[in-house]
């Protein structure tokens, strides 16, 4: 509007008002939110279908992810939401030293909740809880399982505290160097562990792993009885599972069923997708905090900052289906 | 040319197999071909409906000079509207009717079907009988019900009989099922028709549908075809049977796989760029283990024999090497 | 000629303002078109780059029928021909089609219709473009690598286990996916947020109301094909085994997930080539369009159908018997609203003033070519019929119906048009309606024979066939001849108006849509002062100017015979 006395820097020339602007800003984020919930969606659907043909998988497989990590990164997310709101608040009072304070924290959590992830996927990848053909779980005897457990949890504790530094500020520092250990025992696989705390304490004395034959050290060969070449289509043989005898959510499932690794695909691509999420909203972050300290937002307009504070909700909302889905089965 | 179409479609209307259709030759393919019929006659309807309207329009309502009003500015019709809304809606319903009355027979197999089991591959089919015997092609017998279970050992696959106007995807990891009760003798076509690589349109088959009295001659013949025949050519049948000439050929002539002519007892170059003289067990390796040796020059593709050939079949097979010089 | 555009440039005495000051001449420069938020130059990019894909599409199509001229090998090998049916269509697809009208033809003429200065995020529509490159260029690296032979459907596990390059033209799919999200995101907030007082939902032209539509299915259904593609780049690079057999995963899965968003893209494709044609029928037969609501909400019912039958793509596959039922039973619903669609074309032209100038005579081409494509799908929906003719040449006839003799068509009939407020210039009428004319021949040539082919049996994607169907295949040959003649008799004409056609009046076939109020050549920001939105189908609105060989704008006139 050439002819308009009052068109402001910030306002697009092809808008009349900022109420204009603004609505627009917020219907196209709200759209972009929609797409990103069906692309999840697609993930939950693939969730659906294989849980619901395959409970047995789930209800086993579970138990190798760490609930209180797990717990842990919820809570540090749903306050980072809290944060992210009160920045939105304060930029639109214009309050740009407080809107700094807020999303650096939101920032801090961000960070957090990533080095929390590493940790659970480091676990994950040094027992080879891994996807499709990558699945090559680690079979110990029980002892050996028990010493070489208690190293790694020591060693980890220590790089989990320094990576997950900024969970500091959302207490739970104390908590993550306990969960690290227990995240280990639950990691590793020899299926008579019974109680997470136990398996390394006890050193093998009583359980060993059912359904595996100790003395099978050659792990090809403990390969080969996991995944036993398919007589026929392979599909059919799913079939043939007996239904699971109903179980006990804290207890292990007797036997592992087969095509375990399919759990795991689903987790790494859920979490995986949700990490990127993360990352770009980090990014996001990022990027109006910075423009908050160049000072380009006022009273009159901080739409980015509500903007950005739209899509960190929707990442923080994934998370929150993905922990129950993903952790909490049965 | 469209014309010309329109006419012989018209001219070949109502005849069992012409213009449109194939000749049917199953009991399920009649109401079928009564629902096409059905269906291309409202086509016509329709579609010269409005063909005729549009010229009509356009000749009589033509502008004549660029300031020209049109005639009238209707913006609506109810009645009009509803009908060309209810009638189409009625069509719409007896179509979707009479094609899902139909989809249920094409699904569901009678009680009393004999049972075969079909395996299809890259890029061939093998059709398995309850008493053990084994063909490349279906052989069955007139005026009988035949149920197929079908998977698949690699990719998607789809067995297409155009004169049964039968159609099933084959799917790896799981069955499916397709049936079919011939009503006459002869041979008909079967195609893959889900596309499944370099020789999708070479994986070709026939459904040979015998009188019950060749079919039982045809069975006798074929269960103990190795012990009555002499070797060579015993081993040519297992060569025809498990679709070896899609990939090899024995005429010298290029393939997916090395020709057959003149290998016998040479020094075949591996890609590992060792030789390997070609002798019984090398055949017998590269038939159940293909990804042991794999000749230079070509792809790692051949799918394993084990489980499917049995040793007879691959001493016969040898035979049959042995005279391709 | 009218008051609203005195006010630009100002130099030479004798040209008019529009010529010196226009958006194709407001600044100067690669650099400032490939930084352009001018939605209209955007526009023109898209269509520049759409066009390539569609001349790189037709050669593979070319080689193909050329390809099957005899049976067996005729030019290439069976690894080549698969190539080329895929690139063939993944280039039509992809680059093509679901970009064609919406992106390149709607870009420059929506926020114009809107009388908007702009669309509402115009950095973000640079983006879709630039998007759309980076995918297109990953196809093309796919080529230049050796190609992809899995066909455009990407099916498993024949995608997962082929040796040829899915991961680069999968990964430029899913790129491209992103453009098309943020094209229809953009338009969908342009529309809600834009319009100008005066044009209340029930008074956007049409063709805003199809590409509202369209731009809904692209926003919804895109993602879901994102995360397709995500697990199957994910399945081939990792063996993720959510897809594979041989992991316990489940093929037909993947034919799920990816029609449920491929059918939803058929009306991404075809929706907005309905809204051309209704935008072409009415001014060419002067008359008001006969029921608006109708066609209005037709768009938004196909759009939300679209979405519930993607499994009518699976009858085939070992899908449940009761499934099978429901998506036949939902099929048949969505073609009710395209059938009452053509009626109401038809009784828009009925008493009407009908021009035969080269946009209608696409649009009368569309009607007779989507009518074919439309009731052959009633054999389609029908399941027992569908069942013999399903992947045969028959499913390959009926869609080059609708996506060629529909969506192309109608993109045709558009870029006729809109020609004259894309470039100010006109283009020969006769070598027009030549170049129509062939096509139309052409198409129908290849296409019908096919129809023939599909129902005695002839699968589709087959290199080899049997003998008997020579005569067919030779013909359909021939006919993709015609039609690529008709398309260089089309190029060189359009090509020669560029350089040296007639210069245009402002509104040249009497239209009373907002575009059509700025100058021959529209200036950079479009309009002075917001138009004030009218009836877009009310006629009288506009009168003819022997002047001008345009219609002039009445209430303009008037204002100006005021000022004067």
């Amino acid at each position: 509007m050439s002819g308009h006395s009052s068109h402001p820097d910030y306002l697009g020339h092809h808008y009349d008002t900022p109420e204009q602007q603004f609505d627009s800003g917020s219907l196209g984020m709200w759209l972009f939110l929609a797409t990103e919930v069906l692309l999840f969606a697609g993930l939950f659907c693939a969730y659906a279908i294989y849980r619901s043909h395959h409970p047995e998988i789930f209800l086993y497989a579970h138990q190798y992810l760490d609930k209180n990590m797990g717990a842990l990164n919820t809570a540090v997310l749903i306050f980072s939401s809290f944060t992210m709101a009160m920045a939105v608040r304060m930029a639109q009072l214009g309050k740009n030293n407080h809107v700094v304070t807020l999303l650096t924290i939101t920032l801090l959590c961000g960070f957090g909740f990533l080095g929390v992830k590493k940790v659970e996927y480091e676990a994950k990848w040094k027992h080879g809880l891994l996807w499709g053909k990558k699945f090559h779980p680690e079979e110990h005897s029980a002892g050996a399982h028990g010493t070489e457990a208690l190293h790694d949890a020591g060693v980890t504790t220590a790089a989990g505290v320094t990576t997950a530094a900024g969970v500091a500020t959302a207490a739970g520092g104390a908590g993550a160097s306990h969960d690290t250990g227990a995240s280990h025992d639950a990691a590793a696989m020899p299926a008579g562990a019974t109680d997470h705390g136990a398996a390394p304490a006890t050193g093998g004395s009583t359980a060993a792993p059912v359904g595996i034959n100790p003395a099978n050290a050659d792990p090809m060969a403990v390969r080969s009885n996991i995944a036993p070449p398919p007589a026929g289509p392979a599909g059919l043989a799913e079939n043939a599972f007996e239904p699971k005898q109903k179980v006990n959510s804290h207890a292990t499932p007797k036997e592992r069923p087969s095509n375990v690794h399919i759990f795991f695909g689903i987790y790494f691509l859920m979490t995986g997708l949700h990490g990127v999420h993360v990352i770009a909203g980090m990014s996001a972050i990022a990027w109006v905090l910075w423009r908050t300290m160049k000072g380009h937002f006022s009273a009159q307009y901080s739409t980015p900052v509500h903007l950005v504070g739209l899509y960190w909700h929707l990442v923080d909302l994934v998370w929150i289906y993905l922990f129950p889905l993903l952790y909490l089965v049965g | 040319m469209l014309a010309s179409l329109l006419g012989s479609m018209a001219g070949f209307l109502g005849q069992g197999g012409g213009f449109w259709l194939p000749e049917a030759a199953s009991k399920t393919a009649e109401p079928v071909d009564a629902l096409f019929n059905f269906v291309l006659w409202i086509c016509i309807f329709f579609f010269v409906l409005i063909c005729v309207l549009m010229i009509l329009f356009v000749m009589r309502f033509r502008r004549q000079r660029p300031d020209e009003e049109a005639l009238s500015q209707v913006e609506h019709n109810s009645a009009l509207e509803i009908t060309w809304t209810v009638i189409p809606l009625a069509l719409a319903i007896a179509i979707f009717w009479m094609g899902f009355k139909g989809y249920m027979d094409l699904a569901t197999p009678p009680a009393n079907s004999m049972g075969v089991q079909v395996q299809a591959q890259k890029w061939s089919w093998l059709f398995s009988y309850p008493n053990g015997v084994s063909a490349a092609e279906l052989h069955v017998p007139e005026d009988t019900p035949v149920k197929l279970t079908m998977s698949s050992s690699d990719v998607l696959h789809s067995f297409f009989v155009p004169a049964f106007r039968i159609k099933q995807d084959v799917v790896p990891g799981r069955y499916t099922t397709v049936w079919f009760h011939p009503t006459r003798t002869g041979e008909f076509q079967v195609y893959c028709t889900e596309y499944c690589g370099k020789g999708h349109s070479d994986m070709l088959s026939k459904v040979i549908v015998h009188s019950r009295t060749d079919y039982d001659k045809w069975m006798d013949e074929e269960g103990n075809f190795i012990d009555k025949m002499p070797a060579p050519e015993a081993g040519a049948k297992v060569f025809q049977k498990y679709g070896c000439k899609q990939c090899h050929s024995v005429d010298g002539a290029g393939g997916t796989g090395p020709t057959f002519k003149g290998l016998w007892g040479i020094d075949q170059p591996l890609t590992t760029g060792a030789k390997v003289k070609v002798d019984e067990n090398y055949v017998r390796e590269s038939i159940l283990q293909p990804q042991a040796k794999i000749a230079a020059g070509y792809e790692p593709v051949m799918p394993t024999f084990q489980g499917r050939m049995n040793d007879k079949e691959i001493g016969v097979l040898i035979e049959y090497l042995k005279t391709l010089k | 000629m009218s008051a609203n555009h005195t006010t630009y440039g100002g130099g030479t005495p004798g040209a008019p303002a529009w010529e010196q000051d226009n958006y194709l001449n407001h600044t100067h420069g690669l650099k400032s078109w490939l930084t352009t938020l001018d939605h209209k130059r955007i526009g023109l990019m898209y269509l520049i780059c759409i066009l390539a894909s569609f001349l790189l599409g037709g050669l593979f199509a070319l080689l193909v029928r050329t390809e099957h001229l005899t049976p067996g090998r005729t030019i290439v090998d069976a690894d080549l021909y698969n190539q080329y049916f895929t690139l063939h269509g993944a280039v039509m697809i992809f680059l093509f089609i679901i970009p064609g009208i919406p992106a390149a033809l709607g870009n420059f003429v929506l926020p114009l219709m809107l009388g908007a200065k702009d669309v509402a995020f115009p950095r973000l529509n640079l983006t879709s473009w630039y998007l759309w490159v980076i995918g297109a260029i990953f196809s093309v690296v796919t080529i230049a690598l050796g190609g992809v032979d899995t066909g455009w459907t990407f099916y498993t596990p024949y995608s997962t286990t082929t040796a040829t390059h899915v991961i680069p033209v999968t990964l430029g799919v899913f790129i491209l996916g992103f453009s098309s999200i943020f094209t229809g995101l953009n338009f969908i907030v342009t529309i809600h947020k834009l319009r100008p007082k005066g044009m209340t939902w029930f008074k956007m032209p049409l063709f805003l109301w199809a590409v509202y539509a369209t731009a809904l299915i692209q926003v919804l259904a895109t993602p879901v094909l994102g995360i397709t593609l995500l697990l199957l780049i994910a399945e081939r690079a990792m063996g993720i085994g959510i897809f594979d057999p041989a992991l316990g995963g489940d093929p037909v899965l993947f034919q799920h997930f990816f029609w449920f968003y491929s059918h939803p893209a058929v009306y991404i494709m075809i929706l907005p080539a309905m809204g051309v044609i209704s935008e072409v029928i009415a001014p060419f037969s002067r008359k008001t369009i006969f029921g608006y609501k109708f066609i209005a909400y037709s768009s938004i019912a196909i759009a939300a159908f679209g979405f519930l039958v993607w499994g009518h793509h699976m009858f085939t596959s070992g899908q449940s018997a009761l499934g099978n039922m429901l998506f036949s039973a939902l099929t048949f619903s969505v073609s009710i609203p395209s059938a009452i669609k053509v009626f109401n074309w038809l009784s828009t032209m009925y008493k009407g003033s009908i021009s035969l100038k080269t946009p209608m005579l696409y649009a009368l081409a569309f009607m007779f070519l989507f009518g074919i494509g439309g009731l052959t799908g009633l054999f389609l929906g029908a399941l027992a019929v569908d069942v013999h003719l399903h992947d045969t040449y028959f499913v390959v006839a009926h869609f080059h119906y609708v996506m060629f003799g529909g969506t192309v068509i109608a993109f045709l009939a558009g870029l006729h048009y809109w020609w004259p407020k894309m470039f100010g210039r006109m283009y020969s009428e006769k070598w027009g309606a030549v170049a129509c004319a062939l096509i139309f021949i052409g198409f129908n040539v290849t296409f019908f024979t096919q129809f023939v082919l599909g129902s005695q049996g002839m699968p589709r994607r087959y290199y080899n066939y049997l003998p008997m169907y020579t005569s067919y295949h030779q013909i359909s040959t021939v006919g993709s001849y015609i039609m690529g003649l008709g398309f260089v008799i089309c190029a060189i004409y359009l090509a020669h108006s560029l350089l040296a056609g007639k210069k245009a009046a402002a509104n040249p076939w009497g239209s009373v849509t907002l575009e059509w109020r700025t100058p021959p050549i529209p200036p950079h920001d479009n309009f002075d002062k917001t138009p004030l939105a009218g009836d877009p189908y009310d006629y009288s609105q506009v009168r003819w100017d022997a002047k001008t060989g345009g219609y002039v704008w009445v209430d303009e006139q008037s204002s100006a015979a005021v000022a004067g």
